[in-house]
């Protein structure tokens, strides 16, 4: 009974039980919320480079770090990619100096953070301006958009026999490969304890700036990966690509449990927290609302992902003090 | 005996001394710095650029700052208590448009109602965010993200709701004027601004809860041990920082006379570049209005630099970039710098 209690008092029980109030009030709202292709292709497909970046943030975060520079990563990524196409590169010379490019960038925020001891928040700022102000000093106010058949199928093309996009198959990857390294390896362990107490884990010998430049690197080169799945789905390279996407990047981590102090936190609720989202926007889009009006309620979920738990343990301890005034005074 | 540890007494209190006059020396080391970088600019584009030197465009450049430097000033007193305030931006652009629109609805209305219209919106929205960061326990980067789009997306809905742009013509020309008047032959804008940062420049020297905000900054446990009340500061810097952006909102309508949904976007990095380049310390505890002031007008000034150099403004936004990272390492380095003389002058005494 206690057990039960408690599994259905989890952080993920509540985060499924919000998932399908969204689904039945997506179905509610449109009655193409429900149809395959929306939930197929639709809905994944927009969500997926949000999902990605994700998993590298949920590491971050768990580590006691924030890196706010992803958006602007895959925006300048998506740049580098589109100017060296439209220069008459290959196609596999831009998308490798794409990632590159975001290699680079994750490690200079590393760098700062590890080798001046400056806290990731301002550091990240920083380079939030930095890099997408380095894209529009490549492209100003221009726009690649004609990029081969090849290249663009990646984004709009489905996998054969199914309607979900490639993206998915390449999310699906890298949630294994993350999940992995985080709940069932070393590394992963020593984020939680990076996350807990920074001192004590150097203490105990964990090489805690190595470890944080690696998940700075790794935030960079997975945000140019979404920048390239970004540029190949729209068929467009443009400097203000994904402006304020670290927004739904955090709260989806936040959402899904991870403690933002650092310590806590699953890979199973952000992947719940990134469908969340997913059917939020979606159902939003398919009542006409705009894109900065949607905005507003992830801003809100965001506050209240932090917000609502600690409400949440307020009143427990409130209650918790009564129960105790209750059984003293009975004893009395 | 007793000689003797008073003697031990005497040199620490000494050294303590000399430590303070350390740390004052360098920040105000820091601030000249400022200055010597500022006149280098100026001087540098001068010589490429003579009708950079005129009068009339060191009065635009101060123009184009006095906004920048309202919302600077309230970003530093959030900043000294260790915490950020993201949502500057919104919180202008959500006030100058709805202050904008409220002189449109009703042109006949006294001015002075329309500004503390705006005020009171940006004092309402800097109270939520007040709210959420000290008696919510969210942490500011958390709660001020959420807002930043929160509440663009509330201009957003104001805008779908009334109009999608307020147009120089809609509004009364008593209005627009509060950009262009001048007193005594100083442009008004100029003017608020000077008079703001004096008043919060002051408050924060000498009385006792300004003192209180830089206690915080430096060691909140320390602070909250020896009963300053953190809570109601940070939610008063907060609160603070919503009515400064208010009244840079009015200030924003009535200077830029058009506006839409999206203005004042991305305003938020431009603050944080002025705050920092000012000296105020990102890790709260140091700095000085004086400063953030003087870190908008060094920023206000290259902007200028590259519209008169025909520098092309995209480069604005990576130089805003590179400002705050710059200033933040030549910070860390300073005290780095501070604190291993410190030591070694402990240890020498």
């Amino acid at each position: 009974m206690k057990r039960l209690r408690s599994l259905l008092f989890t952080w993920e029980t509540l985060l499924v039980l919000l998932l399908l109030i969204g689904c039945v009030i997506g179905s509610i709202l449109s009655p193409y919320f429900l149809s395959g292709f929306n939930l197929e292709y639709a809905l994944p497909s927009n969500i997926m480079e949000i999902a990605i970046m994700a998993l590298p943030m949920t590491m971050i975060i768990i580590a006691g770090e924030i890196d706010l520079s992803v958006a602007s990563v895959l925006g300048l990524a998506s740049v580098t990619l589109g100017f060296l196409w439209e220069r008459g590169n290959p196609m596999w010379l831009a998308i490798g100096a794409a990632l590159l490019v975001g290699v680079v960038a994750g490690y200079l925020n590393g760098l700062l953070v590890t080798k001046l001891a400056l806290p990731s928040l301002v550091v990240t700022i920083g380079t939030l301006a930095l890099y997408r102000g380095l894209a529009y000093v490549i492209l100003g106010d221009q726009a690649v958009s004609n990029f081969p058949t090849a290249f663009t199928n990646l984004g709009f093309g489905t996998i054969p026999g199914t309607q979900f996009p490639w993206s998915v198959l390449i999310f699906a990857t890298l949630v294994i490969i993350f999940a992995v390294i985080l709940h069932f390896s070393r590394l992963g362990r020593q984020l939680y304890a990076m996350g807990n107490n920074k001192e004590a884990a150097r203490f105990s010998g964990i090489n805690v700036n190595r470890i944080k430049l690696i998940l700075f690197v790794l935030s960079g080169g997975i945000a140019a990966l979404a920048g390239i799945i970004f540029t190949s789905r729209f068929s467009s390279a443009r400097p203000d690509n994904a402006v304020g996407f670290e927004l739904d990047v955090v709260t989806v981590v936040l959402l899904g449990g991870v403690n933002i102090f650092g310590g806590r936190g699953s890979l199973l609720g952000v992947i719940l927290a990134i469908f969340i989202l997913g059917v939020l926007q979606n159902a939003l889009s398919l009542v006409n609302i705009s894109g900065d009006i949607q905005s507003l309620a992830i801003g809100l979920l965001l506050i209240f992902s932090v917000l609502g738990p600690n409400i949440a343990r307020n009143i427990q301890a409130v209650i918790a003090r009564r129960r105790f005034a209750v059984g003293s005074s009975k004893q009395a | 005996m007793t000689t003797t540890s008073q003697d031990v007494e005497r040199t620490r209190q000494r050294s303590h001394v000399n430590q303070a006059r350390l740390i004052s020396r360098v920040s105000r080391v820091r601030e000249s710095g400022l200055l010597i970088a500022l006149i280098f600019i100026i001087i540098v584009v001068g010589i490429q650029a003579p009708r950079f030197l005129s009068v009339d465009n060191f009065v635009q450049i101060l123009l184009s700052v006095a906004i920048l430097a309202i919302v600077a000033v309230g970003e530093t007193l959030v900043v000294l208590t260790r915490n950020v305030d993201l949502s500057v931006g919104s919180m202008v652009g959500f006030t100058a448009f709805v202050t904008a629109y409220f002189f449109k609805e009703l042109p006949g209305i006294n001015l002075l109602l329309g500004i503390l219209l705006g005020c009171a919106l940006g004092l309402i929205l800097g109270i939520v965010n007040g709210l959420i960061v000290s008696f919510g326990r969210v942490p500011a980067i958390v709660a001020t993200l959420g807002t930043l789009y929160a509440y663009r997306g509330l201009v957003f809905i104001t805008a779908a709701n009334t109009t999608s742009q307020v147009n120089a013509s809609d509004v009364p020309a008593g209005y627009l004027a509060l950009a262009t008047t001048q007193i005594l032959g100083i442009p008004a804008l100029i003017l608020i601004a000077a008079i703001i940062a004096i008043i919060v420049g002051y408050f924060l020297r000498s009385s006792h809860a300004g003192r209180q905000l830089y206690a915080i900054g430096s060691n909140p446990d320390a602070a909250n041990v020896i009963g300053i009340r953190k809570e109601r500061l940070v939610f008063g810097a907060f609160a603070a920082s919503g009515l400064l952006c208010g009244l840079a909102g009015v200030l924003w309508g009535a200077r830029y006379a058009t506006v839409d949904a999206t203005n004042a976007t991305g305003l938020e990095l431009q603050v944080i570049a002025a705050v920092v380049v000012g000296g105020v310390n990102i890790f709260g505890g140091s700095g000085t209005i004086l400063g953030a002031v003087l870190g908008a007008i060094v920023l206000g000034t290259v902007e200028n630099a590259l519209n008169i150099l025909n520098i092309s403004q995209f480069w604005l936004q990576a130089l805003y970039g590179a400002a705050i990272i710059g200033a933040v390492v030549l910070d860390a380095l300073i005290t780095r710098w501070l604190q291993r003389t410190i030591l070694a002058r402990r240890k020498k005494a």
